[in-house]
């Protein structure tokens, strides 16, 4: 750095502080109580109305270890978030690549992508299911047709196919709008200099626009796994609800039912300690190893 | 009048302070009853009689008032009551369903059970003139009621007369027995039916209806209701049978599955589905809905099983006090009790409804006016409870963590219709999966 660097001073000590103070506080109040609420929650058993309550150290966490379903839920989670993390970065970037070379009506199409963020999770969950709905929906129809037996309230498979449309369609949106504004900051300069060398349209798109666009994909990478993991409550709730025979039921999902539904809040709290520990992982992981790849 | 005063209020508020506007609403106040909250999850048209109820009791006397509150769908109410609870601001009252009786029970500390506020208020109580296949899925085993029966149904069989006509069948006479069941099904299907037979709920009737009918234990210590050390039976040979009978049907397309609820309702009132089980609480939206001559009809039972047909359980929901509150609300309360057991609130209850009366007497009244006549099938629900005096195979269930055992269910049984399990080997997961909900239950209500 240069030695003459100009620097801004705070003179008094306490307003830095001051003025951090309500994010500070936000994320005490929002994040780090609940999520210390959750850990005491998860050393305890006590009955639905918390009028008796035990330290049963880690019995929680056992019981859960020991519940083959529990382990299948990692399985169905890593299958549903890989899923619906490539083929929704996968076919946002191809979307924002195609509109961004578009010359006319790039308006109307941009706010046709931008269409879905709108629309609340349950919401999209109850609209793609009406279209897969084995009888009236119209996708479901088509599908007969093929002479595929549909239904996805019976099948695992199909109902997880279903669950990952509505999860990636949801998101595709998101994902679109950074792309294009990746892609729209990536300097005309550099691809007309590289046309002028001879590199075809797929060349320049691997070794210039996909490097200048790194940091927006790692970015999104990390947006979409965390959308994977815990915003996709809504979509699954209203679509399967877990099922069938929990083929759809992801890490969340079982927290939210067995907290809500069956009133086990030691185990529903053990599970989002076990999520938390999880999701930060996966986040240093991305950051020490995915990041080195992106160039700023 | 409502809109003023709160307008007078808010001026007041801006104009004197806080104080003058506390001292004003309190001027304001027309009467000193003393609030109930009743907590429900009653929705539609439910809601309405509902809120018909608590008018009702709020004009008869001037002591009390109760506040009807929708809270969502069942696990919704329970889950609010609960957090209300844990915060001190718990309803006096709240409407909580079948599956969670074995919950409430086991939160002793936290209810306070029915026969005891109706004795400690001076209510007499009399146990024999209530419907005993009723009140006793939610008393002790010595017959003292916990929580107060609200809307009560049993599953029965609904069928599509002008289906059975156009397959050349006798439509009043639907088949009695799951063994008349088969031919009458291939007819339906040979006559052009896509959807000769289907049914909602299928774990509440096709396996613990259908165990209570055909007497046979669906689990033990008298399907929970002596202990908490009650192990689940329903892969016996019979449950076995039947099952397997529903699975041959599906794959030969004389049965459909319609979903784990009450979603198949739409298909039988498109006139698509010929034969349907469904709650009694059904009757309203068919008799609204259908377009065609239905019928109503018992459950059909294995004639070559002994002592069947032996009487169906019932389903529903049930109200249950909840503690920390003042004695002079428990005796509002036990008040209103007494006002929902009135014969006339009864009837009305069942007339309008559709859910079972609670009481003798009502049910005699209803017959005495020639209800029952004039609405064909709606004395089958009542009938089939009551077949027979209730054994200690079909007096309900009690057991903890239900809802999670009845998901279970469901789980195994959708194995079993789309081919994946045998219905034996579903049969004994769902059972073995079930036991360890019920031992961690144990362990935990013994701590």
């Amino acid at each position: 750095m240069a030695p003459m660097e100009k620097r801004v001073v705070f003179q008094n000590k306490f307003l830095p502080y001051l003025l951090v103070a309500p994010q500070l506080a936000i994320t005490i109040i929002f994040f780090f109580w609940p999520a210390s609420q959750a850990i005491v929650q998860s050393v305890l058993r006590e009955d639905a109305f918390g009028t008796r309550s035990y330290f049963v150290g880690l019995e929680n966490f056992i019981i859960l270890f020991e519940d083959d379903y529990y382990l299948h839920s990692f399985q169905i989670t890593a299958l549903f978030s890989s899923l619906v993390t490539t083929i929704g970065l996968s076919l946002s970037l191809f979307l924002a690549v195609t509109a961004d070379r578009l010359v006319r009506g790039t308006t109307a199409y941009k706010t046709l992508l931008i269409w879905p963020y709108a629309v609340a999770p349950a919401v999209a969950g109850a609209l793609w299911g009406f279209v897969f709905l084995p009888g009236p929906g119209v996708l479901a129809y088509v599908l007969e047709q093929a002479g595929i037996d549909w239904n996805f309230q019976l099948n695992g498979g199909q109902a997880m196919f279903v669950v990952v449309v509505a999860a990636t369609w949801k998101q595709i949106s998101y994902n679109f709008l950074f792309f294009l504004a990746g892609l729209q900051s990536v300097p005309k300069s550099l691809i007309e200099a590289a046309a002028i060398d001879g590199a075809g349209p797929i060349r320049r798109f691997w070794t210039i626009i996909m490097p200048l666009l790194s940091p927006t994909l790692f970015f999104l990478i990390v947006v979409n796994v965390v959308y994977a993991f815990f915003d996709t409550f809504g979509v699954i709730h209203s679509l399967t609800r877990g099922g069938p025979a929990k083929a759809t039921e992801v890490l969340v999902y079982k927290v939210w039912y067995d907290g809500f539904e069956a009133q086990d809040l030691g185990g529903s709290s053990a599970q989002s300690v076990i999520l938390m520990v999880i999701v930060i992982a996966l986040t240093v992981v991305q950051f020490r190893y995915i990041e080195r790849k992106v160039h700023y | 009048m409502k809109s003023t005063g709160k307008l007078a209020r808010t001026a007041l508020a801006l104009l004197g302070g806080t104080a003058v506007a506390i001292s004003a609403s309190g001027a304001w106040a027309q009467d000193n009853r003393i609030e109930l909250q009743w907590w429900h999850a009653m929705s539609g048209a439910l809601n309405e009689r509902v809120n018909e109820i608590a008018e009702g009791f709020n004009k008869g006397q001037d002591k009390y008032k109760i506040i009807a509150v929708n809270k969502g769908s069942y696990p919704e109410t329970l889950t609010a009551a609960m957090a209300a609870f844990r915060a001190g601001k718990g309803p006096h009252i709240v409407q909580v369903f079948e599956v969670g009786t074995g919950t409430m029970m086991a939160s002793r500390a936290a209810i306070k059970p029915v026969y005891e506020i109706m004795s400690q208020n001076g209510f007499k109580f009399d146990p024999g003139s209530y419907l005993s296949a009723v009140t006793g899925y939610y008393s002790t085993s010595d017959g003292k009621m916990l929580s107060y029966p609200f809307n009560s149904s049993t599953p029965v069989m609904y069928y599509n007369k002008d289906a059975f006509q156009k397959a050349g069948l006798d439509p009043n006479k639907p088949p009695k027995t799951w063994q008349e069941f088969e031919p009458v099904l291939k007819k339906l299907k040979a006559s052009g039916s896509t959807c000769p037979f289907q049914t909602n709920w299928q774990t509440w009737i096709q396996l613990e209806n259908f165990s209570a009918l055909h007497n046979v234990p669906f689990a033990s210590k008298s399907n929970g209701f002596d202990g908490f050390d009650t192990e689940l039976k329903f892969n016996s040979p019979l449950h076995v049978r039947h099952i397997t009978t529903l699975a041959n049907w599906m794959k030969e397309g004389l049965m459909v599955y319609g979903g784990r609820k009450n979603e198949a309702n739409a298909k039988f009132i498109s006139g698509e589905c010929a034969i349907h089980m469904e709650s009694s609480g059904g009757y309203a939206s068919f008799s609204r809905g259908a377009k065609f001559k239905w019928g109503m009809q018992m459950l059909p039972y294995y004639s070559d099983v002994q002592g069947a047909p032996q009487n169906s359980i019932i389903g529903g929901a049930s109200l249950w006090v909840l503690g920390k509150h003042k004695p002079a609300e428990y005796k509002g309360v036990a008040q209103f009790f007494d006002y929902l057991s009135a014969t006339e609130n009864q009837v009305w209850w069942h007339k309008n409804t559709g859910y079972l009366p609670i009481t003798t007497m009502a049910y005699e009244t209803t017959k005495a006016q020639g209800y029952y006549n004039a609405h064909p099938g709606t004395e089958v629900p009542v009938q089939q409870m009551t077949l027979k005096p209730p054994t200690s195979n079909s007096k309900g269930l009690r057991l903890g963590n239900f809802v999670q055992i009845r998901d279970v269910m469901d789980e195994e049984l959708e194995a079993v219709w789309s081919g994946k399990k045998s219905p034996k080997e579903a049969l004994d997961t769902a059972v073995d999966r079930g036991n360890r909900l019920l031992r961690q239950f144990e362990r935990d209500a013994k701590r």
